[in-house]
């Protein structure tokens, strides 16, 4: 198999006042558990139910509850470490840690800070322009969510629903590895794309079932390398954790003006002062969070109501044995077995269903790069047109395939194939019968294009002399002879027989 | 180890609990006592000891990802001081 390998891309750098900047930034990413029921209780994880109806009494924090966890949370943490290529730790715990917030009922959430049940790994975040960086993913470690406080139903009161409240997440941690926001949303991109693939979170931003903190810092260049080769943190600027974003569009945003702020802090002769920040996307800029940092005495220690977290290296193994097979895995395929350009297998796997899509088109047409362009162009932008999802196209593998066929074998121009391909897209049926039922069958028959070349040569005495004079009007008499035959003479003869007709 | 008057306040305000300003030399007295009665500990020797997570060789216990638990709105918000359209509600929080 092939291994993709790529240079890096070149750090952002913006121009300050007085000189450039370089960004440095680190994220955490929380993705929801793709599980049934929640980390520490049988209460289901589903979104959008009734108000407070996916409440155990564990996690309402009632006094003398104890938590039990789910198994199938354990599992996905592995399967995500795994699929990161990470350090499975076989001892992990749990901690708590403690504040109080209406929405949090126990005082505490339980989470692994001293002892994560994944360690180190990392992820190739290809940024499209034939440039990757490795990100090193630092930990993951399970914990509970919160609950969700809604404060616009009334002036004076704020409604909490605990359905999210001990809903499993994964808190994805990096290295300061991201240098600049199109990375920072190229990585989040990944690791969602990585984990769709493996079905442990659905990926869904919108309802916040993955959601980012990202920590931003500014440098002047040459420092980065600095703090590489001696790993001392000191070489950096100060950083601002901008909290709880929610969308691609945001993290970039936000990391731009974040970063923009504290430039023109440092110019202007100031410092920055390390704090946790909120971006609103409404005005385009971060705000200080003050409330949160007087808070921020979690008073970390080990949950007495939970043992260590013990996993056989037997079992670890067997969900590896079982992994699917994972994107970078699937593009280096695409490109070595259907040899593929690194942008129609980036596209084809940046989506499973198209990837799967794909691979029903090949088993049924044999032509990787033909069917790559046809389901990337044609069917991709015809599916765009009408804002379907290619799991609803209309047109199945087998048929786009029996269309590939046709084309190969010499049944059907390639204009042709288009007008086949709509009637599939529109009307349905197998494109070989529409073919032979709608005569739309290329003739190669040189017999009968012979005729249609000799009458319009007979029929247009004058174009031949022209022709004759300067042979680059030949192609009139191609056209004239394609019209003729509807569309569905081979081209390819019909220049051959018009230039050995007019002696060329 | 001894907790200072300030340091007995902030612990009070992290925990949520109303202390008098009248009360926090006792309760800063009290705290350091109790610290000092632990710190005893602190003369055992365990030197290449792991420490002990549980008196008996138990294995954490597990559940299968199954719900079995929920659908109980009225009997979660019963002990709620007001609870409206099946959400807690509580004093405005102004983030």
């Amino acid at each position: 198999m092939l291994d993709l390998t790529y240079p890096a891309p070149k750090p952002k750098v913006i121009a300050g006042a007085k000189h450039d900047w370089e960004l440095v930034i680190g994220l955490e990413v929380h993705a929801q558990v793709a599980t049934k029921a929640k980390l520490f209780s049988g209460a289901s994880t589903r979104f959008g139910a009734e108000p407070n109806s996916n409440v155990a009494f564990v996690d309402a924090g009632m006094p003398g509850m104890l938590p039990v966890i789910n198994e199938g949370c354990v599992a996905q943490a592995v399967r995500t470490g795994l699929g990161l290529k990470a350090q499975i730790h076989l001892t992990s715990a749990f901690d708590r840690k403690n504040y109080f917030y209406p929405d949090l009922p126990q005082g505490y959430q339980i989470s692994q800070l001293y002892h994560p049940i994944v360690g180190e790994g990392e992820v190739l975040v290809e940024m499209g322009d034939g440039t990757a960086r490795v990100v090193r993913i630092e930990r993951i470690h399970l914990e509970q969510d919160a609950g969700k406080s809604i404060h616009d139903m009334d002036p004076h009161m704020s409604f909490v629903d605990l359905n999210r409240t001990g809903v499993a997440l994964m808190e994805i941690v990096s290295r300061p590895d991201i240098r600049g926001p199109e990375e920072a949303a190229a990585y989040v991109a990944k690791l969602r794309l990585i984990m769709l693939y493996l079905g442990t979170c659905d990926g869904n931003m919108q309802n916040g079932n993955l959601r980012a903190d990202v920590n931003v810092s500014v440098c002047r260049p040459g420092a980065y390398e600095r703090y590489q080769e001696t790993g001392d943190f000191s070489h950096l600027g100060t950083r601002c954790e901008i909290k709880n974003m929610n969308s691609l569009r945001f993290i970039q945003a936000a990391i731009e003006h974040e970063a923009r702020r504290q430039i023109a802090i440092l110019e202007d002769g100031g410092s920055v002062v390390q704090e946790t920040r909120l971006y609103d996307p409404d005005k385009g800029e971060t705000r200080s969070m003050r409330s949160k940092e007087e808070a921020h005495d979690y008073r970390y220690f080990p949950d007495p109501d939970l043992l260590p977290l013990e996993i056989e290296q037997a079992w670890v193994d067997d969900i590896a044995a079982h992994l699917p097979e994972l994107p970078d895995a699937k593009k280096a395929r695409f490109l070595g077995d259907y040899g593929l350009s690194d942008y129609d297998a980036s596209v084809l796997t940046a989506d499973l269903d198209a990837a799967h899509y794909f691979e029903a088109v090949v088993a049924e047409a044999g032509d990787g790069k033909l069917a790559a362009n046809w389901v990337i162009n044609e069917l991709f932008g015809r599916l765009k047109k009408e804002d379907h999802a290619i799991a609803d196209s209309p047109v199945s593998p087998a048929q786009l395939g029996g269309i590939i066929r046709l084309i190969k074998a010499g049944d059907i121009s390639g204009k042709i194939a288009k007008d086949l391909f709509e009637i599939v897209y529109t009307e349905g049926g197998d494109p070989a019968r529409i073919v032979e039922a709608r005569g739309l069958k290329q003739v190669t028959d040189t017999g009968a294009i012979e005729a249609a070349v000799d009458e319009i040569i007979a029929a247009n005495p004058a174009q031949v002399e022209k022709a004759k004079a300067n042979p680059k009007l030949a192609g009139w008499f191609v056209g004239q002879v394609m019209k003729a035959t509807g569309g569905k003479a081979n081209p390819a003869v019909v220049n051959q027989l018009v230039s050995a007709k007019l002696g060329l | 180890m001894s907790i200072d008057i300030d340091t007995a306040r902030k612990v009070a305000k992290l925990a949520r609990i109303a202390v008098p300003e009248s009360d926090l030399p006792k309760l800063a007295d009290n705290l350091s006592g109790i610290l000092n009665f632990m710190e005893q500990l602190n003369e055992v020797d365990v030197e290449g000891v792991e420490p002990m997570t549980s008196v008996t060789p138990m294995r954490l216990k597990r559940r299968a990802d199954v719900v079995t638990d929920g659908d109980q709105q009225a009997k979660v918000l019963s002990n709620a001081p007001d609870a409206r359209e099946g959400f807690f509600a509580v004093p405005k929080v102004v983030e």
